[in-house]
């Protein structure tokens, strides 16, 4: 049965400005953005239309002496690999913390349960850039921190982690944690509790019952929360920028680098491409497992 | 019912919750009790003092930056609610042919990390030639405000009883009636909570801004990362409370008329 002319249209109308804007200012952008990666840079910045180069792949492995030979060269190699380490780490810390958050929120009454829920909303909504220079406070020699710990005598000398990768990590895990703790909240509330209920006439004891009944329930729940703090964690550029101090550079800091400083704008579409491309990859992975329809 | 079972108490949940929720707040109470220090030094407490915040409202970078968000807020807010609200009345209708493709479109600037964003749009807006200013960051946050629109009001109308809308038609309402005389009340809160959220994310929004604003279109985010790169200052201190609170009241008052309307 197909749809009168007149409604069909009706719908084309009422769907253009969203679907102009974001094929115009989303889709388009990260197609130029692909093929500025396999252009030649020009001196500064820009890059030359009409001549094509791979340098911008080649130069993410390889150096190119003055004679043209290439070396291997693992410096952006190795800026990945600790993006990876300390977005990887942050998502472990906060799962940690944020499964039994959650367990705990999804055990009280309703009515408790909304107000927790909005008490881990509230920084999500809040300022991530004004809540990162707070930990700088916290975390600065004659901080906080710091004071406390001399004072208790847990310390001698400074404190010295704020420009290091631990500030980071810490940054990172307090930054996303809310993005841990809704998606698991939300399938455990969904749970049917009397699974566990019956693990527990069964004679399983409180272990038992979460490794065998509640974890397996929540794991769609764990898996969004993981790339929900994954994804953002490893595009991260002010709180490396910030909390790191420009030694722990990350690939978000080398991104804005190309358009700033070094101004290699291919240089820098490739490794944004390389970025979207993770993710992509992680996205299509989890779709894949997770997304499947009830009962499949 | 089931915190009456102490088979139901994890051993360890309740203290690491507590350190969830102390390790959240800890940050922001420090920075906003900071903010009101008389010392000049920003982390040693010393006694109560307004200064800084009279200083910050004094300081026409700050009052400049903060005009440039919010008109910025302002507008991408009512482009993206509106387009939103429009592209959600449609997907809520018959399922259609690339009905998919709208939705995996609509989930992209959630999805994609915010620095990719960022680059594509800066190259985009420099191959076209166009000027960095309040335009092209008006542009951008539209793009990314308009699922964060979407989402509320197409879950409102989930919940919506499509024969309220048959029942106008039958009672000779055109579809333009129809909308503002029955669908539109009854989708305003979601409406509203989109739009509230729309705001907030384009007012808090840096990363995206940071690339693609020109020398004249400082938001307030961008204006206070160079104030902090350059060193911590009762002003910053003063300046980022203030953000804070900002957006912590609107959650607030988002959460609140979410539960008046239930």
């Amino acid at each position: 049965m197909s749809l009168d002319p007149q409604r069909r249209l009706r719908r084309r109308l009422l769907l253009a400005p969203t679907t102009l804007t974001l094929l115009l200012f989303m889709v388009l952008p990260m197609l130029l953005m692909a093929w500025m990666s396999v252009l030649a840079p020009d001196t500064y910045g820009g890059v030359r239309w009409k001549e094509w180069s791979l340098d911008a792949y080649v130069q993410f492995l390889y150096e190119r002496d003055l004679d043209d030979s290439l070396t291997l060269n693992s410096d952006y190699l190795q800026i990945f690999g600790r993006s990876f380490l300390l977005a990887g780490f942050a998502t472990v810390v906060t799962l940690l913390i944020g499964f039994p958050t959650a367990l705990y929120i999804a055990l009280k009454e309703e009515k408790t349960r909304q107000r927790l829920i909005l008490l881990i909303s509230i920084p999500f909504w809040t300022n991530l850039l004004v809540r990162t220079y707070a930990w700088m406070l916290l975390l600065r020699n004659g901080g906080l921190i710091d004071s406390s710990l001399s004072a208790l005598g847990l310390s001698q000398g400074a404190l010295d982690v704020l420009y290091t990768p631990t500030a980071v990590a810490i940054g990172f895990v307090y930054s996303f944690l809310p993005f841990m703790v809704l998606p698991i909240y939300t399938s455990l509330e969904k749970m049917d509790w009397r699974l566990v209920e019956a693990a527990f006439d069964l004679g399983a004891n409180r272990w038992q019952a979460l490794r065998r009944v509640i974890l397996p329930l929540a794991m769609p729940g764990i898996v969004a929360g993981c790339l929900l703090v994954f994804i953002p964690a490893i595009g991260s550029y002010y709180i490396p920028e910030l909390l790191g101090g420009g030694k722990s550079l990350m690939i978000g800091n080398l991104i804005q680098n190309q358009f700033g400083t070094a101004r290699n704008w291919p240089f820098g579409a490739a490794l944004s491409f390389m970025l979207l491309a993770l993710v992509l990859l992680a996205m299509w992975v989890y779709t894949k497992r997770f997304q499947r329809p009830p009962g499949e | 019912m089931q915190a009456s079972n102490t088979l139901w108490r994890f051993r360890g949940v309740t203290p690491t919750a507590m350190l969830a929720f102390v390790y959240l707040y800890l940050p922001i109470v420090v920075l906003v009790v900071l903010s009101f220090n008389a010392n000049r030094i920003a982390t040693l407490w010393t006694g109560f003092s307004f200064d800084w915040y009279l200083k910050v409202m004094d300081n026409d970078n700050i009052l400049r930056a903060t005009k440039n968000s919010l008109i910025i807020a302002c507008g991408a807010t009512v482009l993206a609610t509106s387009f939103a609200t429009m592209a959600a009345l449609a997907m809520a209708g018959k399922r259609f042919r690339g009905q998919a493709f709208i939705n995996a479109m609509l989930g992209l600037p959630l999805l994609v990390p915010e620095i990719v964003t960022a680059v594509a749009s800066l190259l985009f807006f420099l191959a076209l030639g166009l000027d960095l200013g309040l335009m092209t960051v008006l542009i951008a946050h539209t793009v990314f405000c308009i699922p964060f629109a979407y989402l509320p009001i197409r879950a409102r109308l989930e919940g919506l009883d499509p024969r309220l809308a048959e029942a106008a038609a039958d009672l000779y309402a055109g579809p333009f009636a129809t909308f503002r005389r029955v669908t539109l009340p009854l989708i305003l809160p979601g409406v509203l909570s989109g739009a509230m959220l729309a705001f907030i994310v384009s007012l808090d929004d840096f990363v995206i801004t940071f690339f693609v604003a020109g020398a004249g279109a400082t938001t307030l985010p961008v204006y206070i990362f160079g104030l902090i790169r350059m060193g911590i200052t009762p002003e910053v201190n003063a300046v980022s409370a203030l953000m804070l609170l900002v957006s912590i009241a609107f959650v607030a008052l988002s959460y609140w008329m979410g539960q008046r309307k239930s």
